[in-house]
């Protein structure tokens, strides 16, 4: 007969494992492990973590077997008397020795895989990846492509205002493009603090630390879009800057890049054209919802950052506005000089549109030569 | 001439008697335990499901960056201290610590310390929120400027630290009762000396590196900014200096504790007493070489990756050596399950799964895929909760009827076990999937992807928070009272510490015990 209390637990563990029934059987859809990913380093990562997975299970069967059985039969309620031993020489050498040689195996497979990942020499493809507070910027080697990449998750999502997509955070504007079956190596570095690069089906996870040029590389055979994260606390929006890599053919990279080449020349053109008043403003305010509003709010209320609204330096003069946003603030290493970043059109539509957005109704605005007129004469 | 405590408040204000001493830091201890835990629920909540509810990112990085600070430097320590004070000078028979009134002054900066650093919660730019790792330059140039608070909390935090380790180590090398050589010493002794030798090498270690970023950002220094020739990663390296012991300094005295419970209830002598002396120092050593494990992504060269990563390996052998003793105690033991045991046993199980999961850890490659994800967050719950918490939990149980000469309700004893197991469980076990499917840690908001194990976590969470209010419960039940304890408490009890009276009297061994 058991007694009540164990009864009750005996009926405890059944309505428990009921309970976990459903979400049990629902646990294919789950994803639990780590991914095998896509390339030759991830396979192999894969396989080291499961190789110490399985060791570690093995182990741990043997010793909380060993347990539970003692557990089981020498319980004093079962009349087990204690013996006295308490020490042995043959056994103390022996679980040295062997978790000694298990080790030495495993560092083998390791110390081969940790080599290839080390092996960035000889890439075809370099890209400079730089980690900023919060967007990462991706400037392609011996080409004029360099562009941010910021989250494009619309923040009503993230309020929960609107159902949330599949790729939830996980999205941006203008992705990372490398071709298929080529070496490509990302110096990570970081402008501001630590982040650091993180994709997990290529098995890269490289810290992006300023004053340091990192190298990492990968080699993709699959086209696809394979998604990551910053994996280094960076500040208040760690959580909302992620990678996309597109991994496309070498023709489409090739068309992609002689794109993103042209539009950089146009760019570069249009720092000598004459904007209207409108097209400086409304071209602000997609500007500004990217680059300002995280710290300075969506509707110029202020933040971590000050209001714009009725703020000093977008009610007073151009000149002191166009030191702000080009050179950043003395004070306040957060407010970063964004004439490094952004091109002159771009700084030019967002100054516009600070000075008359949210009330502050200036009147005046700014053109892009003004701009590049102002970072010369610095 | 034998007298009781002053009465009123200046008995605890003035004290110099190690009993008291000992009270306070576990009481104190336990505060921060609840406020910690309040931080981590807090967390739990914002993460039950994806998109933002209840905080917001800035406060959200305050939270996990205070839980983690509190519950290091304000439970897990100030709990193993208080042990260290009521029970290492009556296991080795002194009648008290060698070094009474610095004994009051390590106890009493420690709430001011505390108080520096919680009060910045109320100041503009709000608390520390660069994580409790606080890499440079998000803590210097990028930090709020009450970075200064949590500084010089640090600096106290640490001399507070550094003079409670003092004081064990002459205690224990000074003033054993005749007959007391090291190698009779009860192995709480044994790890509680090694840890405060650990303590006085790095909490200096500590100390320099927040004095640094004190530099750098006041005094126009830089030691960590890369813009004037200083360099974040020797920051990284500094810290772990000090980190990585400091995590053998959380853990070493649980290994006593759960050494002195697990004999008396399998009513068998300790196996291997002398290799579990030799493998204490051994992962004390070890824990000196093995700090950049916690850097490999930061791009330090193929041999030292690849050396860090050998020595990490390394201290999966004398853990081990560990937990094969305490199976081969149990082994044709006669045991009984009292709560105590039934914390100690957790411990045994999940803290080799803690370390399993530290195996994993270690080998280089695969933690580029680990790194900063919830793994390591399961992996550093599941050795810091049963590791820490348990055995704490555990030897207050074990010695709270020596203490407060009462006998705790066992049934409400192992009810609190069943809960906090469960809730430990349902919380931490869950992160190892989230982990490896790509979450990463310090988020406040994620994908749905990983939402159901977010949200089994967080019910976990609460169930475990749930728990450690029955636990207070229980203490203050006990001490209110209960059945009497005997002078020898549990039928399997050895050690000086059960030859005096329950409650233990005000003051023990004024004559010292004579050890054969």
């Amino acid at each position: 007969m058991l007694s009540n209390s164990k009864r009750s637990l005996v009926l405890s563990v059944v309505v428990g494992i009921l309970a976990v029934m459903p979400v049990l059987a629902s646990a294919g859809e789950w994803q639990y492990n780590m991914t095998e990913g896509v390339t030759s380093i991830s396979k192999d990562v894969y396989d080291l973590h499961m190789l110490i997975f399985y060791i570690c299970c093995v182990i741990g069967i043997l010793v909380f077997g060993v347990m539970f059985v003692s557990m089981f039969l020498h319980r004093k309620s079962r009349g087990a008397v204690a013996s006295q031993f308490h020490e042995s020489l043959t056994l103390e050498l022996l679980w040295t020795a062997v978790p000694a040689i298990i080790l030495i195996a495993m560092a083998f497979p390791a110390t081969s895989t940790l080599k290839d990942m080390y092996d960035s020499d000889d890439p075809e493809i370099d890209i400079l990846v730089t980690g900023h507070q919060w967007k990462w910027r991706y400037d392609y080697q011996g080409t004029e492509v360099s562009f941010f990449s910021n989250l494009s998750t619309p923040s009503a999502q993230i309020d929960n205002e609107q159902e949330k997509g599949q790729h939830y955070l996980l999205e941006v504007d203008e992705p990372l493009v490398i071709p298929t079956n080529t070496k490509v190596r990302f110096l990570v570095t970081a402008a501001d603090v630590i982040h650091s690069w993180w994709v997990p089906d290529l098995a890269v996870k490289r810290d992006a630390i300023p004053g340091y040029t990192n190298a990492a590389w990968t080699y993709v055979e699959k086209e696809g879009v394979y998604r990551g994260q910053c994996a280094e606390l960076c500040g208040k929006d760690h959580g909302f800057m992620p990678i996309e890599v597109h991994v496309v053919s070498k023709a489409k990279y090739a068309e992609w890049l002689a794109g993103k080449a042209a539009q950089a020349a146009e760019v570069k053109a249009a720092s000598s054209k004459t904007f209207s008043f409108d097209e400086l403003y409304s071209g602000g305010e997609t500007l500004y919802a990217t680059n300002c509003a995280a710290c300075h709010g969506g509707n110029g209320e202020g933040g971590v950052g000050p209001a714009i609204k009725g703020s000093k330096i977008a009610t007073g003069g151009i000149t002191d506005h166009l030191d702000m946003v080009i050179n950043g603030s003395p004070n306040n290493p957060m407010m970063a000089a964004y004439g490094e970043q952004l091109d002159p059109v771009s700084l030019a539509k967002i100054i516009t549109f600070q000075r008359n957005a949210f009330g502050n109704n200036m009147g005046d605005s700014v053109q892009p030569l003004d701009i590049v007129t102002y970072k010369q004469g610095q | 001439m034998a007298h009781g405590p002053a009465k009123g408040f200046t008995r605890w204000l003035f004290t110099t008697n190690h009993k008291d001493i000992g009270s306070m830091y576990l009481w104190f201890s336990f505060t921060m335990f609840f406020l910690g835990g309040i931080f981590a629920l807090v967390i739990r909540a914002e993460l039950f499901e994806p998109g933002l509810q209840i905080v917001k990112p800035e406060f959200f990085n305050q939270m996990t960056t205070m839980h983690g600070l509190i519950m290091v430097f304000g439970a897990v320590m100030p709990a193993f201290v208080g042990l260290a004070n009521w029970m290492i000078p009556m296991m080795i028979g002194a009648p008290d610590m060698a070094l009474p009134r610095m004994n009051n002054w390590s106890f009493w900066i420690l709430p001011f310390a505390f108080a520096l650093l919680t009060s910045t919660f109320f100041m503009a730019g709000g608390a520390p929120n660069f994580g409790w790792t606080f890499y440079a330059p998000l803590s210097t140039t990028y930090a709020p400027d009450t970075v200064t608070f949590f500084i010089f909390g640090v600096h106290i935090i640490g001399i507070s630290s550094i003079m409670g380790a003092i004081n064990i180590i002459a205690t224990i090398l000074n003033m054993r009762a005749p007959g007391m050589t090291l190698m009779k010493m009860p192995l709480f002794v044994w790890t509680w000396l090694i840890t405060a030798y650990l303590l006085i090498a790095v909490m200096p270690v500590l100390a320099g590196v927040v004095t640094m970023m004190l530099m750098d950002i006041h005094f126009g220094t830089s030691f960590f900014d890369a813009a004037g020739g200083g360099d974040p990663v020797l920051f990284q390296h500094i810290f772990w200096f000090f980190g990585h012991p400091e995590v053998y300094i959380m853990i070493l005295p649980a290994f006593g504790i759960v050494s002195a419970i697990i004999p008396t209830f399998a009513r068998k002598p300790l196996f291997g007493y002398s290799s579990m002396v030799y493998a204490t120092a051994s992962i004390a050593f070890l824990s000196f070489i093995v700090w950049a494990h916690h850097m490999f992504t930061v791009g330090m060269p193929l041999v030292a990756e690849a050396a860090f990563m050998y020595a990490t390996m390394l201290i999966a052998i004398p853990t081990g050596v560990k937990v094969f003793n305490w199976v081969t105690t149990m082994w044709k033991g006669s045991m009984t399950f009292e709560t105590p045991m039934l914390f100690s046993i957790a411990f045994v199980i999940l803290f080799t799964i803690g370390g399993f999961s530290g195996l994993m850890l270690a080998i280089a490659p695969a933690d580029f895929q680990y790194h900063d994800t919830y793994f390591v967050v399961a992996h550093f719950h599941y050795v810091l909760v049963p590791g820490a918490i348990f055995s704490i939990t555990a030897a207050v149980y074990y010695w709270l009827p020596k203490w407060c000469g009462n006998m705790y309700d066992e049934a409400l004893g192992k009810t609190h076990f069943w809960l906090a197991f469960a809730g430990l469980n349902i919380t931490f076990f869950p992160m190892h999937f989230s982990g490896l499917a790509g979450m990463p840690r310090r988020i406040p908001d994620y994908n749905p992807l990983w939402a159901d194990w977010n949200m089994i976590s967080s019910v976990g969470a609460f169930l475990f928070g749930a728990a450690q209010l029955l636990f207070l419960v229980i203490v203050i039940k006990t001490i209110m009272g209960g059945r009497k304890a005997t002078a020898r408490v549990w039928e399997g009890s050895h050690g000086l510490e059960w030859t005096v009276p329950s409650p233990a009297p005000y003051h023990t061994f004024t004559t010292p015990p004579e050890i054969k």
